[in-house]
């Protein structure tokens, strides 16, 4: 019976924010239900969610690494925009979609890197680092494009197109690819030697340096992992689009950075949950798409969107505070 | 009996200050030999040079009776000697097992983490250094543990890591009674599989229960050595600590 209760207890500290954040999905389902059936049932609503829901993902997923170890970035939302600027314009240079695909992603883990590296050296608070950051980039976006867009019809006759974002047999194939990264993380976090160095690393630095963690080693490449998944994302919305345009990105900022604290990772660091975050990105994007298709008017959206915020934050305070 | 490690006359300096003068020290397989001096004694120094965080400026190391040249951190722990620091380095959110195989996990190619077998070695390592509660197992975090059974995670972690020698540099700090006992059933544990213990401390009582030998530094001079069967009660180490401190 103790057994049972130590396993009990156990489970839930592994996984009751990630519980949490599932109860909070199916409540905001079920409301949705209730208060406007006609819509819910309506295939559109879903389709414009699952749209909306891979490049949140690959915005959301690495910034649970980056939360967990203690650290933070804004800057995402400009590499975003740079990755996908790197892309169309070597596709409209006549370049390989395929190569452009690389490189564009090599650009986002180098603005990681660099982010990472300026803040860890330096001593400097990642969060004012990275707003400054956030800004520089996007200037130097602007400046480049000239605030122009670049349109890109010719991806759709390369093979990477129908690959990554096409349609296979009416599924869109960047729910699979999203699919796949959130396996992927959901592994490389809690049982690869990469996140449980993150957790050991946001939990407790000084005791990771004293069990021979190379610290600022860890948090450089969490660094770099949110430069990659902002370029993936990135480019994926560029590809589906067939457009870039210097703006691009911004609106995902507080989008993703809600996702990650509604799905149950905490602000303090050491703890982080993919599969939470998965259900917090699936909040967000409901209430960004269900909000309008119940006929509710745009103007609600900001308004549910940070009273969800602040519900799921004080509903995860009920797992407790940060244990020292 | 075998000597675990050796310091044969050690001195250390630091610019003109002498910390340790010609200190001398031995820790033989098997025994808890208890290290007390006042506070600015030289004890932070003598374990520092014992874990190879300083080397000597005069005088010898012997592992197993073989002299080692240029000491350093990583030669102590190649040679078994582990340190269990006065705050312990656990991360408290994480789970036992992750502390006990913290940077030191077992993997899989490409850093995949051998779950099953951490679980499986750190059940068995918190059972044989005498954790019993059928509450706590490897999977339980840190944070719900007690001051006494965080000790033993480190303690634990530090057998894991093939340590011969544990240096529990005041383990009973802060404790309440009944943790300190916890304590102390680890400490027998570990002396119990053949391995050694050096017990840092300044509650006489404390250092007097658990060890076997006790050393008594002042003024960075081992000043007296003596065998717990020598004496009889804790107020005569006491008194000898009383006379040896200052007099020399």
């Amino acid at each position: 019976m103790s057994n049972n209760n130590s396993y009990l207890s156990n489970y839930f500290h592994r996984n009751g924010r990630a519980l949490g954040s599932i109860g909070y999905f199916v409540l905001l389902m079920v409301i949705f239900l209730i208060g406007a059936p006609e819509a819910w049932i309506r295939p559109n609503l879903h389709q414009s969610v699952f749209v909306m829901m891979p490049t949140l993902i690959f915005l959301t997923i690495p910034l649970v690494f980056l939360v967990a170890s203690g650290e933070i970035d804004l800057s995402f939302a400009s590499t975003y925009a740079v990755a996908a600027y790197v892309f169309a314009l070597l596709v409209k240079n006549g370049v390989d979609p395929a190569i452009c695909l690389v490189l564009g992603i090599f650009t986002g883990a180098a603005i990681g890197a660099l982010v990472g590296t300026l803040i860890v050296v330096f001593r400097l608070s990642s969060l004012v680092a990275s707003l400054g950051v956030l800004f520089l980039l996007r200037g130097v976006i602007l400046l480049l494009s000239n605030s122009r867009s670049i349109t890109i019809m010719e991806v759709e006759n390369h093979w990477i197109y129908p690959l990554l974002v096409g349609n296979f047999y009416g599924f869109p194939m960047q729910i699979f690819w999203a699919a796949i990264f959130v396996i992927f993380c959901y592994y490389f976090f809690n049982k690869h030697v990469f996140g449980i160095h993150i957790q050991h690393v946001g939990d407790n630095s000084v005791s990771a340096e004293q069990m021979g963690i190379n610290v600022n080693a860890v948090k450089i490449k969490a660094f770099m992992f949110v430069g990659i998944g902002s370029a993936i994302g990135g480019i994926f919305t560029t590809m589906i689009t067939y457009t870039f345009f210097p703006t691009q990105g911004f609106g995902y900022l507080l989008l993703a950075l809600a996702a990650v604290f509604v799905g149950g990772t905490p602000y303090w660091g050491g703890l982080g949950t993919i599969i939470g975050a998965v259900f917090g990105v699936g909040i967000i994007a409901y209430m960004e798409i269900g909000i309008i298709a119940i006929g509710w008017s745009g103007e609600w959206r900001q308004f549910f969107n940070g009273l969800i915020i602040l519900l799921a934050l004080l509903g995860h305070r009920l797992h407790g505070e940060r244990v020292r | 009996m075998e000597n675990i490690i050796e310091l044969d006359n050690v001195t250390k300096r630091f610019g003109g200050i002498t910390a340790l003068n010609k200190a001398s020290l031995k820790v033989t397989r098997g025994e808890v030999v208890g290290l007390i001096g006042d506070n600015g004694a030289g004890k932070s120094t003598l374990i520092k040079t014992l874990v190879g965080v300083y080397s000597p400026d005069e005088g010898d190391i012997l592992i197993r009776g073989k002299k080692v040249n240029a000491w350093n951190a990583l030669k102590a722990r190649e040679s078994g000697i582990e340190t269990v620091f006065q705050d312990r380095a656990l991360t408290p959110q994480q789970s036992i097992v992750k502390n006990i195989f913290m940077g030191k996990e077992l993997r899989y190619p490409f850093g995949f983490i051998k779950e099953k077998e951490q679980i499986f070695e750190a059940n068995r390592l918190i059972r044989e250094i005498g954790f019993t509660s059928k509450l706590i197992n490897a999977e339980s975090p840190v944070g719900n543990l007690s001051g006494g059974e965080r000790q033993g995670v480190a303690i634990a972690r530090a057998i894991y890591n093939k340590a011969e020698l544990i240096v529990l540099d005041e383990p009973t700090n802060n404790l309440s009674l009944n943790e300190t006992q916890k304590v102390f059933d680890f400490v027998l544990n570990v002396k119990k599989s053949n391995r050694s213990v050096l017990f840092i401390g300044h509650n006489i009582y404390h250092v007097y229960d658990i060890s076997d030998r006790f050393v008594i530094l002042d003024r960075g001079e081992v000043v007296h050595q003596l065998n717990k069967n020598e004496i009889s009660t804790p107020e005569e180490l006491m008194k000898i600590m009383r006379d040896t401190i200052g007099a020399h």
